[in-house]
């Protein structure tokens, strides 16, 4: 799959142009986006906490995990609309980018795997699913949003 | 009183001069510090969104502080550490920032809001720990924080940008006086 012709359009769209000729556009976005960065890093660490064994103990996970799933919505919809208009503005440096391909791998993984596994997980009954796997689910749902985090703030520093 | 004579010493001591000049090192600093802004401040979002009546409305306001106070707690020390090392990479620059400013100022604020929080409507969390939208005072509390910490990641982000910098003249006058910028004389070299 060539992706070159999508990236070049993109380019030469008059939203690209507007973003990355705006002396502020591009700050006020990215600012947008880290804002949505802190509250989606809240809904995702409240519920693998608890998956972990640190969370609230008073209530069940899939009540947590039922609390905490508007939010995560809310933000990862928020972080797609900014970091779509943040790619739009410079599609070519970042279809060069190795940490931007890490990122977007990790956001699909990690996107699915939210909507899979993770929500089959932490909506069970309590006791269904054994701890070690509780964990382990936890750990790869933390990993994949590392991944996202750490690849979008590398993106930044390679070119 | 002005603390750039001390930053101007603190940027020619050779610490400050390898973390800035580092190729590895300042990137893996400011990594860290904007990442645990998901652990300090996405921890401290859930609550005020408690606090407002938003969020997690069954579980006591005093679980969530025994459970996530920790890890917020933590957050907050590597944010603090890792902000200092990066004013300590680039201490002139960030002091006679009008952004480092205002970001200051804003924390400042913060920590008020939350000692005012912890020291009064706090103190009485044992009436209306259970409360699904707890009382004004406390969703006060809540929001206050929200705004606030929303203005100290866009001041810290904007940091990055020069459009306010002293050696970016000229500059409205208020922007000289509110940056602390040392400007020549007109007429002067």
């Amino acid at each position: 799959m060539n992706l070159l012709p999508f990236i070049e359009w993109t380019a030469s769209t008059s939203l690209s142009h507007t973003i990355s000729t705006s002396t502020w556009m591009f700050a006020v976005i990215e600012s947008i986006h880290l804002l949505a960065l802190s509250v989606i890093g809240g809904s995702v660490l409240i519920v693998d906490l608890r998956l972990l064994g640190f969370g609230i103990r008073t209530h069940t996970l899939a009540h947590v995990a039922r609390e905490a799933q508007p939010w995560f919505i809310a933000s990862w919809t928020v972080m797609i609309v900014t970091g779509s208009l943040l790619f739009a503005s410079e599609p070519q440096k970042l279809y060069y980018s190795t940490p931007f391909a890490v990122k977007m791998s990790c956001l699909l993984l990690g996107t699915i795997f939210a909507l899979t596994v993770r929500r089959k997980v932490t909506l069970a009954d309590e006791g269904q699913v054994n701890g070690i796997w509780l964990k382990l689910v936890a750990l790869v749902s933390l990993a994949l949003w590392f991944g996202v985090g750490a690849g979008g703030r590398w993106v930044g520093f390679s070119g | 009183m002005s603390l750039l004579p001390f930053c101007q010493w603190l940027a020619d001591t050779t610490g400050s001069i390898a973390l800035h000049e580092s190729l590895f090192m300042y990137p893996l600093v400011e990594s860290a510090h904007v990442l645990t802004l998901c652990l300090f401040l996405g921890m401290a979002i859930m609550f005020d969104l408690r606090l407002l009546g938003f969020t997690l409305t069954r579980v006591p306001i005093t679980e969530i502080k025994r459970r996530m106070g920790p890890w917020m707690l933590a957050g907050f020390a590597v944010m603090v550490i890792t902000g200092a090392l990066l004013f300590y990479a680039i201490p002139v620059r960030s002091y006679q920032s009008l952004w480092f400013r205002g970001k200051v100022v804003a924390l400042l604020l913060a920590g008020l809001n939350a000692f005012v929080f912890h020291t009064t409507i706090d103190r009485k969390v044992g009436a209306w720990d259970l409360d699904p939208k707890p009382p004004r005072a406390a969703r006060v509390a809540g929001a206050t924080s929200l705004i606030l910490w929303a203005i100290i990641v866009v001041a810290g982000r904007m940091i990055a940008y020069n459009w306010f910098d002293c050696d970016k003249q000229p500059q409205a006058h208020i922007v000289n006086i509110a940056a602390g910028c040392v400007v020549p004389p007109a007429g002067g070299r």
